[in-house]
């Protein structure tokens, strides 16, 4: 099976009165099907660009990338975004029917599926509550069964737990892992915190800051789900975590002068 | 043994006590904005009949209300006030729809918005009313001039506002429609249109109040009825208390046309 994201070469550049600024430069990398891949680096590095050129909302200077679709019937990409992605004139039950509806998907498959992501993230009773009615975290997980109830061939996300709390953040992850575990989806998920990234990864991709370009990667190759506490105490992630820390220490020391 | 400062009460009967006080405070104070207007139609009534206002331009409510009994019953009133509401109906609509089609193309395509918003900007400027001796020149003193000065004076706020709540939609709503794939029209319907709703809707609660200060000006101009024309002529006749009969009815229109859009917005936006 070839992989799932295909990324070659890929260089954007942003032109601005002030000059132009590189915000990824030849960036190549391989995702495989159904892997979960952490995209981490210091902020202003490019890896929501990055995000943005695969969501299709952004337009890459040169260079390449490919999602190879399983199903033609599938969208290609459904990105889960920061906190206020979900619109607040719709009811969180036409939130994750979303995507579904705008391709006019067959109403009984949109009831099925968005009951079913709904359950999911324990949204049922909320399904008919406005956005303004929710709490972060909730608005989260709305976000989240709107892309998973689309159906798509890979996910993104872009930090969608940024501006959560502590335990909040937790209960999300263990979620989102559980969610994921089912379906195997491949996913590729933009963070700032290590500590999430060695909690849902397979894969941590270190990004450099302007240009933007991938410096490390690491495997993470550790039973699902991974505990807060055991992340903490494992000398192996610990060593991990301080390696990880150190280059984003590097790059935002590097960035400043 | 007893601390200093320790409470021994039940803290839940306590902290009733001054819940209830607080519920006492807040229904005193909606009883102010009951006690308000009486207050000042007493202090009135009671200025005017001990003479330190003057009669004359000061009639006292109760005489105004008696006055407006009396035209009530003769039909005046009916007459009047039908002959308004009708111009006002018109004139609104035939401001807002087009101010609120012309607002979204506005907000919606870049070009038009270019296009058109200098004219907007040079022309809103220019009191509809300045225009009314032209405006009556053309259409004559029926109700099409009242409708047009009123349709013209409507549709700024709506096209401004409208294309205002187009332009104001947070960026990242039309990033989620790009993302899940909307078309053209299911990106109007689902983002844009109610994304401007609630802006939108405050420019035609504006332009309802224009439309009424309109009509009151462009029928003490060139008008045979009408509630302007009822204001206008109590002057002429030095009949204060008709004239503040006319007065009482924009007030209480007004008055009416903002809660009824007021529910309106409530219906029309369960999500705020």
């Amino acid at each position: 099976m070839p992989p799932k994201i295909e990324i070659d070469d890929l260089t954007k550049v942003f032109v601005k009165k002030t000059g132009s600024v590189t915000a990824l430069q030849n960036i190549s990398l391989t995702i495989e099907d159904g892997e979960f891949v952490c995209l981490v680096g210091p902020s202003g590095c490019g890896k929501t660009t990055l995000l943005r050129i695969l969501a299709g909302l952004e337009k890459h200077s040169a260079g390449n990338y490919k999602i190879n679709a399983e199903q033609s019937k599938r969208p290609l990409q459904s990105m889960v975004f920061q906190e206020k992605g979900i619109l607040p004139w719709m009811t969180v039950q036409d939130n994750v029917a979303f995507g579904l509806a705008m391709r006019k998907a067959p109403k009984d498959l949109i009831a099925k599926q968005t009951a079913y992501y709904l359950e999911k993230t324990g949204l049922t009773q909320f399904a008919s509550l406005y956005p303004s009615e929710l709490s972060g975290g909730m608005k989260q997980r709305v976000s989240i069964a709107r892309a998973f109830a689309n159906d798509p061939e890979i996910l993104l996300m872009d930090e969608p737990f940024a501006a959560l709390d502590e335990q909040n953040k937790f209960i999300l992850q263990e979620e989102l892992l559980s969610i994921w575990s089912e379906t195997k989806k491949t996913v590729l998920f933009i963070t700032h915190s290590i500590d999430e990234a060695l909690m849902l990864s397979d894969r941590i991709l270190l990004m450099s800051a302007q240009p933007g370009q991938i410096i490390q990667e690491v495997r993470i190759d550790r039973p699902r789900p991974r505990k807060i506490e055991e992340i903490r105490k494992d000398p192996e992630l610990a060593a991990q975590f301080v390696d990880i820390w150190q280059h984003l220490q590097k790059e935002v020391q590097k960035s400043r002068t | 043994m007893t601390q200093s400062g320790k409470i021994v009460q039940d803290p839940v009967r306590v902290e009733r006590a001054e819940w209830k006080r607080q519920q006492t405070k807040a229904r005193l104070q909606q009883l102010l904005t009951i006690v308000s207007p009486v207050f000042l139609l007493v202090l009135w009534e009671v200025l005017s009949r001990t003479g330190v206002m003057d009669i004359r331009f000061f009639p006292p409510p109760t005489a105004i209300v008696q006055t407006f009994w009396e035209l009530l019953v003769s039909g005046a009133i009916a007459e009047h006030v039908g002959v308004s509401l009708y111009r006002i109906a018109l004139g609104f609509l035939a401001g807002v729809i087009p101010g609120i089609i012309i607002g979204l193309m506005m907000g919606l395509f870049t070009p038009i918005r270019h296009f058109v918003s200098p004219l907007v900007m040079a022309l809103m400027p220019i009191p509809t009313l300045a225009l009314l001796p032209i405006i009556i020149i053309l259409f004559g003193i029926g109700d099409l001039s009242k409708v047009i000065t009123i349709a013209g004076s409507v549709f700024f706020p709506v096209v401004i506002n409208t294309a205002a709540g187009v332009l104001n939609i947070d960026k990242i709503y039309l990033d989620v429609a790009n993302n899940y794939g909307a078309s053209k029209s299911q990106f109007f319907f689902k983002i844009a249109l109610p994304g401007a709703l609630p802006v939108m809707l405050e420019g035609i609660q504006m332009g309802q109040a224009i439309a009424l200060l309109t009509i009151v000006a462009a029928e003490m101009m060139g008008a045979t009825s009408g509630i302007g024309y009822l204001i206008w002529t109590s002057y002429k006749a030095f009949l204060l208390q008709n004239m503040f009969v006319g007065l009482i009815m924009i007030s209480f229109f007004g008055y009416l046309f903002s809660l009824l859009l007021r529910g309106l917005q409530k219906k029309l936006l369960p999500w705020r």
